[in-house]
């Protein structure tokens, strides 16, 4: 049977009853929650105005409206405008697929040439106290926690170094509390020692702390709006920081007004509509680049994953074709931007991606706490902190470099200088 | 009802997309010139005055059109400051068009000095079209300093030489948000009509009118090929046929679901 | 001697207004800067000329590009 909509509440037997009677309440009750769009204590607020371009562009996208015919010309206009996106990620694209595929992969060579970059994420942490019903470190969820301290992470770095790794995006869990901008900095300046290029994938921060970071080695970062829909959002993220949407959006700014060399963008593919989320994320990079144009951009293209203790979570109507319709309407909409595909996706589909838009993918990869050496090594390692979501492509650095080499690509660990 | 297409300039709408310019014919001319081309604007020098020759060329302009006076003489931002002050004091609106040249032989715009007056004379309320050598880190610029639009030009001014800087206008047009308007070099009616097609919000021209056989012939001929650029642009262009290009294999085999 | 559009002229002591009546100029047709400030036109009859100033008086004319 065909399943419509996700089931993401679990109860752990491990909650507290006034715990369990706090989540369900939040749950069941939208009045029990607070206002998403308004900002908590000590969140700088910056008035960029990209946030209602983007949400009023998404409100009037009627992407049923556009013909075969829209799609064509778009296909065939040299430039693509802001119109001729949202043909092309409209379902009168479908058919042209292939049409689609092809003239990415002209826009990708013209840019990129036959280039692949190749990274690795390191988790350092995975406490959270957010309540995001869809994702395996939410505070409810019944996961093994752990930060890892300096020694540890220095261990981890060096694994990954010697592997030939030469970027590193660093992620943690969304708390404060437990890893401190402060933490998170002194990592950074352990991994400015280990790699040419230092990404965040962190909680969103202020202005004066994303400067700090830099400051500390770190030069580009992510941040996932996982779903551009502020209703939908409210929804899906109950309780913490991370519940505050116009926050959240305007963390790239923030971390471009910080001194940050690059920045990422995404929406989760799946929670939501996710024709209006993919058009969405590339008008947010779009509007940002016109804003910046001297920052670096890439967007990334996750779908829903399963999570420990919920396998059943699932990318619903976004399958392999939807997802490489939108990656081709990116391309062909920001021929210049990165694009990152990552091991939430197998082999097969990031082998015949990065032919046509992709230039970004990762390779040995853990989503747990502390594993690196094990998973590389092929042990099991106990004390390990769980994992985000479970990956689909879990080769290595040295497979993947052989792998995309072998494509004719040629992967590339680093072009890049810190300054 | 269809919706009018208009460009908007300093809270101003115009439905004509050609602005005229006024140098090199008689008065007596610009009257048919301005009817024929339908132009809502068209640009002025200011000089000194000649006390000799009695003759208001305001006269000869029809009150429905909004004067556009130029700072044409200027070398640096302070003297087109300067310029652009008076002609606010001649009592004809805010707007203004910066011309600065250090240059007497090719009279190619000096951007560094444009932008610096953009900014004097947009905190002093003026509606500033400045004239601009088309490089988008001065039109990014302009448009911070507070320019109503940007004035690119085609090809060197006066030479009729047509579009020679065509794809660095088309960079403009596409990353900047202010009306681009194609100035200085247009010399035909049909180059006029592939800067619309481009996506040029309008059209500024002089030499190629004023030294054509029929003035106001050549004027109408010129907002014929502006309509018609426009509507091209509205109606998206269609498809390039591509020579020799062959089928490539199949991309997107790989789609699992 | 004042220097009056490019010309030196004896026109000290004069009141502005006056200088540019006896000189055939239509008021409303003009601008006058006085040492690269502008005259406001209803400062036209309070406004002496005084010697060493330099006056630009300017109209529009066809031109410029």
């Amino acid at each position: 049977m065909l399943q419509e909509q996700n089931q993401f509440f679990i109860d752990s037997d491990k909650l507290s009853g006034a715990a369990l009677e706090h989540k369900h309440l939040i749950e069941n009750d939208p009045s029990a929650r607070t206002n998403h769009m308004e900002y908590m204590e000590g969140m700088e607020k910056i008035s960029s105005g990209i946030m209602e371009k983007v949400l009023s562009a998404i409100d009037n996208y009627d992407y049923n409206k556009y013909t075969g015919f829209d799609v064509k010309r778009a296909l065939n206009s040299q430039t693509c405008s802001i119109e001729d996106f949202k043909a092309l990620l409209s379902p009168a694209a479908m058919p042209f697929l292939e049409e689609m595929a092809q003239r990415a992969k002209t826009e990708t060579s013209k840019h990129f040439g036959n280039t692949v970059y190749l990274f690795t994420p390191l988790y350092i942490a995975n406490y959270c106290e957010n309540y995001c019903i869809y994702c395996g470190f939410n505070c409810y969820n019944d996961i093994n926690r752990k930060k890892l301290d300096m020694e540890e992470i220095e261990h981890e770095m060096k694994v990954i170094a010697d592997s030939g790794i030469e970027e590193i995006l660093m992620l943690t869990g969304e708390s404060r509390s437990m890893s401190d901008v402060t933490y998170i900095g002194e990592a950074c300046k352990l991994a400015s020692k280990y790699f040419r290029n230092v990404g965040l994938e962190i909680y969103p921060v202020n202005s004066d702390e994303y400067k700090y970071l830099h400051e500390c080695g770190a030069d580009y970062v992510t941040v996932f709006q996982e779903t551009y829909n502020p209703e939908k959002y409210e929804k899906l993220h109950l309780m913490g920081h991370k519940r505050v949407f116009p926050y959240r959006f305007d963390a790239q700014e923030r971390a471009i007004i910080g001194g940050m060399r690059g920045v990422g963008i995404s929406a989760l593919l799946g929670l939501s509509d996710f024709r209006k989320d993919a058009l969405a994320t590339a008008l947010h990079a779009y509007y940002l680049q016109r804003k910046y144009p001297h920052v670096e951009y890439s967007l990334s293209c996750p779908r829903l994953r399963p999570i420990i203790n919920n396998d059943k979570i699932n990318p619903l109507d976004v399958h392999e074709k939807q997802l490489c319709q939108v990656l081709c309407a990116y391309r062909i909409f920001l021929p210049y931007i990165g694009i990152t595909v990552s091991s939430r996706e197998q082999k097969h589909f990031r082998d015949g991606i990065v032919k046509i838009a992709a230039t970004k993918v990762s390779a040995g990869v853990s989503t747990g706490i502390g594993d690196h050496e094990s998973k590389y090594e092929g042990w099991e390692d106990e004390n390990a902190g769980d994992e985000q979501f479970e990956i689909s492509d879990a080769r290595s650095f040295e497979e993947m470099y052989g792998d995309m080499s072998s494509e004719g690509l040629q992967p590339v660990l680093n072009d890049y200088v810190y300054v | 009802m269809e919706k009018k297409d208009t460009f908007i300039l300093g809270g101003k709408e115009f439905s004509s997309r050609f602005i005229l310019g006024s140098g090199k014919y008689s008065m007596e001319l610009i009257k048919a010139a301005v009817e024929n081309a339908g132009a809502e604007i068209i640009t002025l020098a200011v000089r000194r005055t000649n006390t000799k020759k009695n003759e208001n060329i305001l006269d000869y302009i029809p009150d429905n059109v909004t004067l556009l006076p130029n700072t044409s003489g200027a070398r640096d931002a302070k003297e087109a400051v300067r310029i652009a002050r008076m002609s606010r004091e001649l009592g004809c609106g805010d707007f203004v068009k910066i011309e600065i040249m250090k240059d007497s032989k090719y009279l190619l715009p000096d951007n560094v000095e444009t932008i610096k007056a953009t900014e004097m004379l947009a905190k002093e309320g003026f509606v500033v079209l400045p004239y601009m050598y088309p490089d988008l880190y001065a039109a990014r610029d302009l448009a911070n300093a507070g320019a109503a639009a940007v004035m690119p030009l085609a090809s060197p001014i006066g030479s009729n030489k047509g579009l020679a800087t065509k794809e660095f206008i088309q960079i403009l047009i596409d990353e900047t948000d202010l009306p681009v308007i194609v100035d200085a070099g247009i010399g035909r009616p049909s180059q006029a009509c592939e800067a619309m097609e481009m996506g040029a919000a309008a059209i500024m021209a002089n030499t190629a009118i004023a030294t054509a056989g029929d003035i106001p012939l050549m004027a109408g001929a010129f907002k014929s090929a502006i309509e018609a650029g426009r509507s091209a642009y509205l109606a998206g262009l269609g498809r390039v046929l591509e020579r020799g290009a062959s089928a490539s294999d199949p991309l997107t085999g790989f789609l699992r679901d | 001697m004042v220097h009056i559009n490019g010309e030196d002229v004896d026109a000290s002591g004069k009141v502005l207004k006056e200088y540019l009546e006896e000189n055939g100029y239509i008021i409303e047709g003009i601008a006058v800067e006085c040492n690269e400030v502008i005259v406001p036109k209803d400062k036209y009859g309070e406004t002496i000329i005084s010697d060493g100033d330099t006056i630009e008086i300017v109209s529009f004319v066809g031109g410029g590009q």
